[in-house]
Formats: C-alpha cells, structure tokens, sequence
C-alpha cells in the first residue's frame, strides 16, 4: 500500500492532465460541431456570410485550448515534459483536483455557447448588420471558462511553488 | 434518436427574410394589372427564372418549390406528417369517386402527400385495402363502400373528413411538441366548428352532426352537436362561451372570414418561432408562413384577372408571419 501511494503521485497528476484535456476538449468539439451546422445553413444560402459565421462557429473552440494549456502546466509542473520532478501522492491529487475546474466548466461552457452561438449565427443570417450585438451574447459564456481557466492555473502554480 | 434540425433552422432564418411582408402585399394589391403583379412577385424571388405567366401554374410552382426545399433541409419529413396527410385525405376522395364514376382522376390529385396518389388509386381500384397506410386502409374501405352501397358522395366526404381529422389530431399528441400539438388542435376544432355551423344552415340532424365532428380538446363536440341541430345562432352562442369567442363575429360576417381568423390565429401563435434556434417549430412556422403567403397571393393574384377591388381583397387578407 505504501508502496503504492509513494508512486500514485505522477499517476494522479496526470490524471489530471488528461481530465482537463478531455472534458475540455469534448465540450468544444460537440459546441464547434452544433455551431458548424448552423453555419452551413446559412452558408448553404448565402456564401457571403462565412466570415460572420465562421467566428460564430470558433467560440466554442477556446475552451478545448484552456483545457490544453492547464494539462502542459501540470505536465510540465510533475517533469513528464522537461526535467524529471519527484511528486508525492499528496501532491498528484492536488494537481488532479486543479484540473477540475476548468475541465468541468469547459465542458459545459462550450456546449451552452454553442447554443448561443447557433441563435446568434440565426441572428446575424436575419440581420447581418447586427453582427456586433450577436457576438457579443454567446461571448459573454466565455467569462465562466475564464474564471475555471484562472483558478486551474493559479492552483497548478500554487502547488508547485509548495 | 430525436431529430436534429439545427441545419435547417439556419436556413429557414436566412430564408425567413425573403417572405413577403405586408407592406410587399400591399405593393401587389396596388400594381396596375396582373403583368405588373408578376413582375413584382418575379423580382422577390419567386418562380423558376423562365417568365411563368399563369398564376396557377406560378402558385403551383411555388409550392412544389418550398416541399422541395423542405425535403433537402430535413432528414425525415415524418415529424411533418401532420401538414401532409390532408392532401392523402383529399386524394383519398378524389380516388373513391372517380373509381365509382368510372372517370380518370387527371389532374385532381395533390402533390406533396405522404403516400403517393397513385399507389393510393392503384390499391383503391384493386380493393386492396391492406396495402395502403394504416390511416388510410379503414376510412378507404368504408368511404368506398359507402358510396357503392349508397351513392351518397357527402357521406363519403364525411367518412374521409372525419378520419382526416382524427388522425390530425392524433399526430398532433404523439408528437410531443406543443406547437404541432396546437396546430393540430386548431386544425380539428377549426374543422368541427365549420360542419357545425354547414350542418346548422343546412339543418342536418343531431346524429349526423355528431357522426361527422371530430374529437379534440377545446371543444365540447355533444354541446356542439347539440347546438348545431338548433341553429347556427346556438352554435354561436356555445362558441362563446370557448376559447373560440374571438371567432364569433369572423363567423357570423362569412366562413372565409372564419377562415382568415383561425390562419391569423394561427400565425400570431407560431409568431414567437421567428427567434426560437432549434427544434422543429421554426420549420413548421416557416411553412404556414409560405403557405399563408401563397393563400394571400392567390386572391390578389385572382382580384386582378377578376377586376375586384382593394378593399375587397384587403378584407380576406391574411396577416404576414414577418
């Protein structure tokens, strides 16, 4: 058992790496997905239109990439990128439950401003000239995955700085 | 697994912009004859590019135009059943009369209906009931043999209507989507309110009126039954007394009117569809709103050729969904 624990420290922290990238990244694939479709409704109508929609269709993007930049700071934090660093479990957990964060609150960001992202992608295909107004709705979803991604960070520098 | 019409909603959206307004019916109303009416349809986008000059054949065209579009956007028309299935109905009727009367159906058949006309015709005159739709079999044979059995051509427009409309209104509950729901529920009342208040002129008897009404939600059919067994001005009274008091004066002015208020009823309910990104409410607004603009075109279009004037027209004119 104890033996066990004096190694699970790597193990758990790259669990966390691997959450982090995982919800993260699945949230933006399935919002980049819903959002792509409704772009090429309109697109199917009016070609004009891509690049309005296509930054429709890049918002919910940003969520699998904070996912990706939390997981390269644990991976980096525990030295499985670069110098090897001995992690002791206490601190594995830690760097997993680091990664909660922005691995829940990606995931589920990026699949609500998908949604917002197709009304939007309606909006600006009805009145284009209200593009403005129409980015800045799904946008604002944005602010949640932010915070996830700053306290995701802060605790992964926190703990290494123990 | 449900249906995805993310797609198609982005399409409608865009497409939504290109309905007529009123004040683009407006234009129509005052253009200076039909050519001009043409025109001005031509330069909205409508027909084929290649200068159609006969209404009908315009109005066809467009109709062949949105089921197409409808068929491209959408995976499964089914969930769509509900808008199709009067066409099957009429061309139920059409089939059972003129394999009675002998005569050639050319021409009188509906496009845009869940089963083919002509394998409908095919099963009809082979009395091959069995091959045709579960909502068709029944009411073919009935209609069929009550025809042969009676000659009676209303009674057998009562048997169709009435199994049109049954299964409207059960597409409707089982579709699970509260604006189908209450299309089909309007579609029903709207009809049994119309063979009440014919069946009342016409001073049919109570069990006939209640064989040929339909059940549904927001009306009581023995109190409308009842009702038009007296006069048109009972059913009147008892419509009153319903969420159709709105259609007592639409009533008492002309059916068309009626008519014009349950599609301004209609309208004003899938209105909130406009903004609404996913499911299927948006498309099925999309297509009342064309076949309400179509309705609308084809009496200016019809005013013209026929010299009525403006106010006649603006009096039956539906509301626009834009």
């Amino acid at each position: 058992m104890s033996e066990f624990f004096a190694n699970s420290g790597l193990f758990f922290a790259l669990l966390g790496a691997a959450v982090a990238t995982f919800l993260a990244g699945i949230g933006s694939a399935i919002g980049v997905g819903k959002a792509g479709v409704a772009a090429a409704g309109v697109l199917a109508e009016d070609p004009s239109m891509f690049g309005k929609v296509l930054i429709f269709q890049l918002l919910p993007a940003t969520q699998g990439i904070y996912g990706l930049l939390v997981a390269f700071l644990i991976l980096t934090n525990v030295g499985l990128i670069g110098e090897v660093k001995e992690v002791t479990w206490l601190q594995g957990l830690l760097y997993f439950a680091a990664s909660l964060p922005i691995a829940f609150a990606g995931y589920f960001s990026a699949v609500h401003q998908s949604k917002c992202a197709v009304a939007a992608i309606g909006t600006v295909a009805k009145k284009p000239d209200q593009m403005g107004k129409a980015l800045i709705l799904p946008a604002m979803v944005e602010t949640y995955a932010i915070l996830a991604l700053l306290i995701s960070i802060l605790a992964v520098f926190g703990i290494a700085a123990m | 697994m449900q249906q995805d019409y993310t797609y198609a909603v982005a399409r409608i959206r865009f497409r939504e912009t290109r309905l007529l307004s009123d004040a683009d019916l407006n234009s129509l109303l005052s253009a200076r004859d039909i050519d001009a009416a043409l025109r001005l349809l031509r330069d909205k986008g409508w027909g084929d590019g290649s200068g159609v000059k006969d209404p009908e054949a315009l109005l066809s065209l467009e109709e062949q135009r949105l089921w197409d579009f409808i068929g491209e956007i959408v995976e499964d028309k089914s969930a769509l059943d509900f808008l199709r299935v009067p066409n099957d109905f009429h061309n139920l009727k059409v089939t059972v009369k003129c394999i009675v009367r002998d005569e050639k159906p050319d021409g009188l058949f509906l496009n845009n209906s869940v089963t083919d006309p002509v394998e409908l015709y095919d099963a009809v005159k082979k009395r091959e009931y069995d091959h045709l739709p579960e909502y068709l079999c029944e009411p073919a044979r009935e209609a069929m043999s009550t025809l042969l059995q009676t000659g009676d051509g209303q009674l057998c427009d009562m048997i169709i209507d009435k199994a049109c409309m049954e299964y409207v209104y059960r597409l409707g509950k089982e579709s699970g989507n509260e604006l189908i729901e209450l299309y089909c529920e309007l579609f029903t009342a709207a009809s049994d309110i119309k063979i009440a208040v014919r069946s009342a002129k016409t001073n049919k008897k109570h069990d006939f009126i209640l064989r040929a009404l339909a059940q549904c939600d927001t009306l009581d059919i023995k109190k409308l039954a009842s009702a038009a067994a007296v006069s048109v001005d009972e059913v009147l009274s008892y419509l009153g007394s319903t969420g159709y008091s709105g259609a007592v004066d639409a009533i008492r002015t002309s059916m068309s009117a009626f008519e014009k208020w349950c599609d301004d009823h209609l309208t004003d309910e899938m209105k909130s569809q406009k903004w609404e990104p996913f499911g299927v409410g948006p498309i099925v607004a999309y297509i009342n709103a064309r076949e309400n603009e179509m309705k609308a075109v084809r009496l200016i279009l019809c005013a013209k050729v026929n010299g009525l004037s403006e106010e006649t027209v603006k009096e039956r004119l539906r509301s626009m969904y834009v």
